[in-house]
C-alpha cells in the first residue's frame, strides 16, 4: 500500500498537497504496467571489438587497412579475424566496434547483394550507394536506441571514380581523402593527412601501402588493442583485392639504454 | 595557526572535496580554468635535449591566448613544458625553479635534472592529482642529457623522445615514425617542430605557433615562434568607429588643471635654497 | 512503494544517441539578396572529422538552408526537406515559395518534439516579394523572420558583432544622418568573411573552409560581385531568382 495521498493519483488532493508542491515527474507511476518494459532491453554495449581501420585514396583507387584482432575487453581473444570484407565488385567495407554486429552487416549485405543480383536490371551497387545504405540502416538504428555498435569505413572505384566515406553507431557520415576509426583517429590520421592531403593524384600504390604499414605499425607501437597482424584492400579499376594477413617489423632497440623511471642510473 | 587539533584526525581534510562537490551537485559549477589542451614534446639528441610546445590555451572551446609561452623556465640548463590547467602548471614551475635556485645556492653546485624531476613527483603525488600539471621536462647537468615526463597524479617516465597533452597521440605518431638515436641538432629541430605541427593541425586543442627550446651543456637556446604557420589574415573592412558613436546619457567637464594663488601671511619665507 | 529515490534520480542510460559536430553558420538578408554561409569544419571533441563537410544546401533557386549542430540528424533533416520539396514540385509544377519552406520546416521539427533533430536551421532567400529573407528556427521550430542571424558553435562570437554592423546597436548615427537598412551585397560579403576569419582565430571548432551562397532577387543585376575570386553559378531554372557560391580558405589549426 502506498501511503502517500499526492501518489494516489488525479485528481489531486487539495486537502494534501493544496499548491501541488510534490513535482509530476518525481511521483511514482501506479497505472498498469507495460509488460515487455523491462523485457525489451535494447542499447547493448559492445562486447568483442575491433579496433582502428585506416583508408586512403591513391593515384589508381582506394587503399584500406585493419589488423586481425578481436578483443574480448582487454583480452586480445580471437586473433585471425578478417575485418575487411568485399561487398560487390566494387565495394570494401571495413569495420571496427562490435563484431557480432559487424557480422550481422556483412548479412545484410549479402542480402542486399544477392537481391541486386537476382533483379539482373543492368544496375551493380557501387560504394555510393552502399554507403547511402548503410548510413541510413545505422542512423535508423540509432533513432530506435538499438545502435550496431560500429564504425564503418566504406571505400570503393566504380566508373573511374574513387570514393571513400564514413558511418558509425550515430549514423554520423563524412568523406576525406583519409579516413580513419578508433584510436586511428588519433594516431594514423595526422600521419596519413601528412602523405596523402594534396597527393591523392600522385602517391603509387607503392607508396600507399608504406604509409599504410607505417601507420599501422605506430598504431601496433600505441594501441594495446591492436595487434602486428593485418590485411591490406585495394579497389582500383582491375576490382577488389584483399591482400592475405601481413606481419608487421617491429623494433624495440631504443629500450636498450633506459634505466629505471627517474633517479635511478643502474 | 593551525596545530594538531582533537577535533580532527590525522592526513588530509577533504572537507573542502565535499562542499565542491555538494555545490557542484546543485548545479553550480566551478569555475573553468584555462588550458586543457595543449601539445607538449621533448626529444633526446646528440649533444642535448630539445623540448617544443604549441602556443594555443584555451577554456573550453574558446581559444583564451594565440601565443602563450608553454616551455617554463627552471634553471638556466633545465626547461619544463607545461600542459593540463594553466595556472597549476605555471605555479608549480615557477616553485620548483626557485626551490631549485636555492638548492644550487645552498650546495654551491650546478643542480640536476633528478632533481627538479624529484621536487615536482613528489609534489604533485602530495595533491593526489587535484594539481592538474602533465609535464616534460629536459635539461642537461653534469651527468648528462635528460627527459622525463611528469604525470599529474606524481609518476614519471624517462624516455628518448616524449609527449603529452591533448595533442600527444598525433606528435607520438610522428615520433614513433621518423626518431632516430643520436640525431644532429638540426635534425632533431625538424622533427620535433613536425611532431608540433602534427599536434597543431589535427588536434583542436593545440594550435598557433611551435615554440621550440634546444638545451646543450654549452647554453640553452629558446627559439621563440620558430615557426608560425598559423599567421592572422588581413580582415576585409576597417572597423573603425567615428568619434561620438557611443551614446552617453550626461557630460560633465571638468578642469584638471587648476590655477592657484599663494598668499604668505606673516613670517619669514620659506628657506628654500 | 515504488523506489523513490530511483525516481527522483534517473538513471543513467548508456547510450547517447546525439553528437555535436562544431561549426558555424550565418545569414544575412539584404534589400534585393540574401546571403547563406557555413565553415565546413566537421568535429567531434578534439578531433576533426574532416575538413569539408558541407553545412549549407541549395533548396531551390531562390532558398538555401544552413543546418548546425548534430551532422547525422542534419543532413537526415535536409534530405527530408530536399523530398518534400521534390512532392511539391510534383503536385504544383513550380518551386515552394520561401515562406512556404520556413512553415514547412517548423511542422518538420516540431514533428519530433519528443525526440528531437538537434538542429539549428537557418533559411534564406528571397520572398515572393523580391525580398531578400532570413528565417532561423530553434530546434524544436520555434521560428521568426530576421535580417540577420548566427547559429552554431561560435554564434555567440558572431552574433553580437552582427547586431553591432548589420542592426548597428550600439552605434549612434551622425547628427542629421540615420542608419541604412539594408547593406550592399559587397558590403555584407566582406562582413560574412571577416566574422568566419575572426570566429576562425578564437573558436577552435570552426576553420577549414567557408561557404557562401549567395542568392539575387529577380531581375537583379550581378552589379556588387563583378570582383569576387572564385565565384560558380547554381542557377538551376528559368524561374529569374539566381543562386552562386562563393568558397574561401579558412585557417586549419
Amino acid at each position: 500500500m502506498d501511503h502517500f495521498p499526492t501518489n494516489w493519483g488525479r485528481p489531486r488532493n487539495d486537502a494534501f498537497d493544496a499548491y501541488g508542491t510534490h513535482p509530476i515527474h518525481q511521483r511514482p507511476y501506479n497505472g498498469p504496467k507495460d509488460a515487455f518494459a523491462d523485457g525489451v532491453q535494447h542499447t547493448q554495449q559492445p562486447i568483442v571489438t575491433g579496433t582502428s581501420v585506416l583508408a586512403i585514396k591513391y593515384k589508381d583507387g582506394i587503399m584500406m587497412a585493419a589488423d586481425n584482432l578481436a578483443s574480448y575487453g582487454s583480452l586480445a581473444r580471437f586473433k585471425d579475424v578478417q575485418r575487411l570484407c568485399p561487398v560487390g565488385q566494387y565495394t570494401v567495407i571495413g569495420a571496427g566496434g562490435d563484431m557480432s554486429d559487424f557480422q550481422y552487416i556483412q548479412h545484410i549485405m549479402e542480402e542486399l547483394t544477392i537481391d541486386e543480383n537476382s533483379a539482373q536490371d543492368g544496375h551493380e551497387l557501387g560504394p555510393v550507394e552502399i554507403h547511402e545504405y548503410m548510413s541510413q540502416v545505422m542512423y535508423a538504428r540509432r533513432s530506435k536506441m538499438d545502435p550496431l555498435w560500429n564504425s564503418l569505413i566504406i571505400g570503393g572505384f566504380k566508373d573511374g571514380k574513387r570514393f571513400l566515406s564514413y558511418v558509425d553507431l550515430l549514423g554520423t557520415t563524412y568523406s576525406a581523402s583519409t579516413l580513419a576509426t578508433g584510436y586511428g583517429s588519433y594516431i594514423a590520421q595526422p600521419l596519413l593527412r601528412k602523405a596523402v592531403e594534396g597527393y591523392e593524384d600522385i602517391l603509387t600504390e607503392e607508396d600507399a601501402r608504406k604509409v599504410l604499414e607505417n601507420s599501422m605499425r605506430v598504431l601496433f607501437y600505441r594501441d594495446a588493442r591492436s595487434l602486428n597482424k593485418y590485411q591490406i584492400a585495394t579497389i582500383t579499376s582491375a576490382g577488389v583485392n584483399i591482400s592475405d594477413s601481413l606481419h608487421l617489423e617491429t623494433s624495440w632497440s631504443f629500450a636498450e639504454g633506459i634505466r629505471g623511471y627517474g633517479a635511478q642510473t643502474q | 595557526m593551525p596545530s594538531a587539533s582533537p577535533f580532527n584526525g590525522p592526513g588530509f581534510d577533504f572537507t573542502n572535496q565535499v562542499r565542491n562537490a555538494f555545490i557542484l551537485e546543485k548545479g553550480i559549477p566551478l569555475p573553468k580554468a584555462t588550458s586543457t589542451g595543449t601539445t607538449i614534446v621533448g626529444c633526446l639528441f646528440n649533444g642535448g635535449v630539445i623540448l617544443g610546445a604549441d602556443t594555443r590555451a584555451t577554456e573550453g572551446p574558446i581559444v583564451a591566448d594565440k601565443n602563450c609561452e608553454k616551455i617554463h623556465y627552471i634553471t638556466e640548463s633545465i626547461r619544463c613544458c607545461g600542459a593540463g590547467t594553466a595556472a597549476d602548471t605555471e605555479f608549480t614551475t615557477a616553485s620548483i625553479s626557485s626551490n631549485m635556485e636555492l638548492h644550487a645556492l645552498s650546495t654551491g653546485r650546478q643542480p640536476r635534472v633528478v632533481t627538479a624531476m624529484t621536487m615536482l613527483k613528489q609534489y604533485l603525488f602530495r595533491y593526489q592529482g587535484h594539481v592538474g600539471a602533465a609535464l616534460v621536462l629536459g635539461g642537461v647537468d653534469s651527468t648528462g642529457s635528460h627527459l622525463f615526463t611528469v604525470a599529474p597524479h606524481g609518476s614519471t617516465d624517462k624516455l628518448p623522445y616524449v609527449t603529452m597533452g591533448s595533442g600527444s597521440l598525433a606528435a607520438m605518431a610522428v615520433f614513433e615514425s621518423y626518431w632516430k638515436a643520436d640525431m644532429e641538432r638540426e635534425e632533431a629541430i625538424a622533427l620535433v617542430t613536425a611532431a608540433i605541427s602534427a599536434g597543431i593541425f589535427n588536434d583542436l586543442g593545440s594550435g598557433s605557433n611551435v615554440d621550440v627550446c634546444v638545451i646543450t651543456a654549452a647554453h640553452t637556446e629558446m627559439l621563440r615562434n620558430y615557426s608560425k604557420p598559423n599567421e592572422r589574415v588581413e580582415k576585409e573592412r576597417a572597423y573603425r568607429f567615428r568619434p561620438g558613436t557611443t551614446a552617453w546619457k550626461s557630460e560633465e567637464i571638468r578642469k584638471l588643471v587648476v590655477s592657484e594663488q599663494v598668499t604668505p601671511i606673516g613670517g619669514d619665507a620659506m628657506d628654500t635654497d | 512503494m515504488p523506489d523513490m529515490a530511483a525516481l527522483a534520480h534517473p538513471q543513467q542510460r548508456q547510450f547517447n544517441p546525439y553528437s555535436e559536430n562544431g561549426g558555424t553558420i550565418l545569414a544575412i538578408a539584404g534589400a534585393d539578396f540574401s546571403v547563406i554561409a557555413g565553415d565546413t569544419r566537421q568535429s567531434e571533441g578534439y578531433s576533426i572529422q574532416t575538413r569539408y563537410a558541407p553545412k549549407v544546401f541549395r533548396l531551390t533557386d531562390r532558398a538555401v538552408l544552413a543546418v548546425n549542430g548534430f551532422a547525422a540528424d542534419g543532413n537526415m533533416f535536409v534530405k527530408k526537406v530536399k523530398q518534400r520539396l521534390e512532392w511539391y514540385r510534383h503536385a504544383h509544377a513550380k518551386d515552394m515559395p520561401l515562406r512556404a519552406i520556413a512553415r514547412l520546416i517548423q511542422t518538420m521539427l516540431y514533428a519530433r518534439r519528443f525526440f528531437p533533430y538537434y538542429v539549428y536551421n537557418i533559411l534564406g532567400g528571397i520572398e515572393e516579394d523580391g525580398t531578400g529573407a532570413v528565417y532561423s528556427f530553434d530546434p524544436v521550430g520555434s521560428y521568426e523572420r530576421e535580417a540577420c542571424r548566427a547559429a552554431g558553435a561560435a554564434s555567440s562570437l558572431v552574433q553580437p558583432f552582427l547586431d553591432n554592423q548589420i542592426y548597428f546597436k550600439n552605434q549612434r548615427p551622425a547628427a542629421g544622418t540615420s542608419h541604412p537598412a539594408h547593406l550592399p551585397l559587397p558590403t555584407v560579403l566582406s562582413i560574412v568573411i571577416d566574422s568566419f576569419t575572426s570566429a576562425t582565430e578564437r573558436h577552435i571548432e570552426v576553420g577549414d573552409g567557408l561557404e557562401m551562397y549567395v542568392v539575387l532577387a529577380k531581375g537583379r543585376t550581378l552589379q556588387g560581385l563583378e570582383g569576387i575570386r572564385g565565384m560558380q553559378e547554381l542557377t538551376a531554372t528559368e524561374d529569374g531568382e539566381r543562386v552562386f557560391i562563393v568558397r574561401r580558405d579558412l585557417k586549419r589549426d
